[in-house]
């Protein structure tokens, strides 16, 4: 997935000279997890800036040079770090638009890795989407593997409005895809399904949505059971027709996130659920889903994140109401 | 293994022309055209009786919460005076003066402290942001700003706006020292008016000035007497000029006093001496203007009366603005509306049109035929 980023990164690059790229370690060393590699060597260190160590200058720069017509895209090295620039992000980057009434806008990209499965630390682990989700005036992404990853960080950057980007550490070096050589975009606020069924809609995205197909596989292999699984890929806008219409057609639904659980985008996706398909459920929306516990050390991280066996279990009991 | 001295020629200056009984030092004296002085008393004015105006308008309940500049009309209309309209201009919330030579109409400033998000639309041409409320955190955008300036090779200064508590922000230090690093041209104009909010000065910084911040990021810093307008000037025109040059950020710390109250909501009385208001008033920024120019008989009459005048037509503009449309708070979230705020768009057109409840989310999808309330498509 990072070579996919990669291709995204430097095709908006070559495409557009209003696109650049700011953040730690984003130039010479072509950032922590190599993303953004060689794109200095290409672009010249004033379009790929190893800015200081400073997140709020970082992405309060960037809403400058947004507001002059400049479309940056930063990378916050770790989302557990992005709470020393959240103030910017709520504050300014996702109200300019409505601030200005229209007269400026933030056309900007945040991305930053988050979620667990590679032996981190505190800060380091993280899933914490449902804060953006929560910001109107934001758009909040998470791709699930190579294609998904390009096509969306392609899209993302092409969008007027301001992008948060998670990327997934667990899929970085882990998801291999084969991706196409020209240029291609999703359309952001679009889930996707991945695999049809009648039986049990399996609600993903990012890391987990591997997890779902797992789980569907096994459902299918063990139980005959058909399942329905949607990539959510874009958190918010959320695309609550996609969900409705597949819990409309299978009647029952399980999300699955590595966010903690209340509150969470579950909460929201279950609402919908609720407000779209009530008399064609069967079943009670199940959440399978870190706990509501702040970090648990990577010794421990299996007993909190959710893996196949969880959902499996989660869907038999929803199956079975 | 020497102990050694690294830095020895690090220096703050202090600049002051004009005194507060309006003495002039002649040798530092900006050779502005009396039409320029003309000009900036009359800004000076209109910001003093505007802002007399202003609070009026808050008591009667016509405006709501604003932040008065009394005292501080020097520090924003000498430094703003050294731009160009192609120049951009970041305020923080208490910049009216400065925001109305930039071009915002006295309506739209009104409309903003009214409650109307209108009043925080710049006009298209016009290189202002809005009025930024959480202290410090405008610094970046306006560093941001001069980057962008630099990259597109734009001839074009940024000048920014914040007061003596910003700088205890976070933002603020980081912004300086992103400008440093960057080399961008940038104009920080702190205008010290010695209280953020009931916090003194001498609470909010250990530091002898403000100015000499700019040492640590490598950037020069300059104080000065920020109620003499002449002064602010000539250091706000010098950083101008430097920037334009590709000389770099500065920072300016003008020495002012909130004559006034921090906002309409804030009653001073509670934190600080009347002794020590009665001795800024006496060096009050308009009074030792006015001298100065009477000493150069370039005093016109008439000037209060015609701006109150201007004034007063703002305020009928103002009161001719039609109720806010409810319907107006989806326009401006997004580019293009989602469909979750469309939906909540329809539900309060419904609710302002018949008085109906709110509906889900987003309208709902019916797969195939809609089951009756209480009939389940299968059995458990």
């Amino acid at each position: 997935m990072v070579k996919a980023l990669n291709l995204a990164l430097l095709q908006e690059m070559e495409r557009d000279p209003d696109v650049l790229i700011l953040g730690e370690d984003v130039g010479v060393d072509g950032g922590v997890f190599r993303v953004t590699d060689d794109l200095q060597r290409k672009f010249g260190s004033q379009r790929v800036i190893d800015s200081p160590l400073a997140e709020a200058a970082i992405i309060g720069t960037a809403v400058g040079m947004a507001l002059y017509g400049l479309k940056p895209v930063c990378e916050i090295q770790f989302s557990g770090f992005a709470f020393q620039c959240f103030h910017q992000i709520e504050n300014h980057a996702a109200r300019y638009r409505m601030r200005s009434q229209g007269r400026f806008h933030c056309q900007m990209v945040i991305r930053m890795p988050y979620g667990g499965g590679v032996r981190a630390l505190e800060h380091h682990t993280e899933s914490e989407e449902q804060f953006y989700a929560h910001v109107p005036g934001l758009k909040m992404v998470i791709p699930s593997g190579p294609r998904t990853a390009r096509a969306l960080l392609t899209s993302a950057i092409r969008d007027p409005d301001p992008v948060i980007f998670f990327e997934s550490k667990a899929l970085y070096h882990a998801a291999k895809e084969e991706i196409p050589e020209e240029s291609e975009s999703f359309p952001i606020g679009r889930a996707q399904v991945v695999r049809e069924g009648r039986d049990l809609t399996l609600v993903a995205y990012g890391a987990m949505l591997r997890v779902a197909r797992e789980a569907a596989d096994v459902l299918q292999a063990e139980d005959g059971v058909e399942t329905d699984v949607v990539d959510l890929l874009t958190i918010a806008p959320l695309d609550r027709e996609t969900i409705v219409t597949s819990v409309g057609k299978t009647g029952r639904a399980v999300v699955i996130h590595e966010a903690p659980k209340s509150f969470g985008p579950g909460a929201e996706i279950a609402a919908s659920i609720m407000e779209g398909a009530f008399l064609h459920l069967e079943a009670p929306v199940r959440r399978v889903t870190a706990h509501d516990v702040s970090f648990v050390g990577f010794a421990r991280e299996k007993a909190n994140v959710p893996d196949v066996a969880r959902v499996v279990a989660a869907a038999r009991e929803t199956l079975a109401f | 293994m020497p102990r050694l001295i690294l830095e020895p020629r690090f220096h703050v200056e202090y600049l002051s022309i004009l005194d507060s009984e309006g003495n002039l030092d002649a040798s530092l004296e900006p050779k502005l055209p009396p039409g320029d002085l003309k000009a900036l008393y009359r800004a000076m004015v209109l910001g003093r009786r505007l802002d007399e105006r202003m609070v009026r308008l808050q008591r009667q309940g016509r405006i709501g919460t604003f932040a008065p500049i009394k005292g501080q009309e020097a520090s924003q209309m000498g430094s703003v005076f050294a731009l160009r309209p192609t120049d951009w201009m970041v305020p923080s919330f208490r910049e009216t003066a400065a925001m109305i030579w930039r071009g915002w109409p006295i309506e739209k400033i009104l409309l903003f402290f009214a409650g109307y998000v209108e009043g925080g639309q710049p006009a298209p041409d016009q290189h202002d942001l809005p009025i930024t409320i959480p202290v410090g955190t405008q610094l970046p955008h306006a560093v941001g700003l001069a980057y962008a300036a630099q990259y597109r090779g734009d001839d074009a200064v940024v000048m920014a706006y914040f007061g003596d508590g910003a700088t205890s922000e976070g933002d603020f230090h980081e912004a300086l020292n992103f400008a440093g690093v960057w080399h961008v041209p940038v104009v920080f104009i702190c205008q010290n008016n010695q209280w953020a909010i009931s916090v003194p000065l001498k609470k909010q910084t250990h530091s002898k000035t403000i100015a000499q911040k700019a040492l640590a990021y490598g950037l020069p810093g300059i104080q000065v007497d920020g109620n003499d307008v002449l002064a602010v000037y000539v250091a706000a025109r010098e950083a101008v000029e430097r920037a334009h040059a590709g000389e770099g950020p500065t920072l300016i710390e003008c020495v002012t006093y909130r004559l006034g109250v921090h906002t309409t909501a804030d009653d001073p009385t509670k934190y600080r001496a009347q002794e020590e208001v009665a001795a800024w008033e006496q060096k009050d920024p308009l009074t030792r203007f006015r001298a100065h120019l009477e000493k150069k008989d370039l005093l016109e009459d008439g000037v209060e009366q015609r701006v109150d005048e201007e004034i007063a037509e703002a305020v009928r503009r103002f009161e001719a603005t039609p109720p806010a449309d409810p319907l107006a708070v989806f326009d401006h979230v997004y580019a293009e509306m989602p469909p979750h705020l469309r939906a909540q768009r329809e539900d309060l057109a419904r609710w302002l049109r018949e008085g109906a409840a709110p509906g889900p989310a987003a309208p709902p999808t019916q797969p195939g035929a809609t089951p009756m309330r209480g009939q389940r498509l299968t059995r458990r």
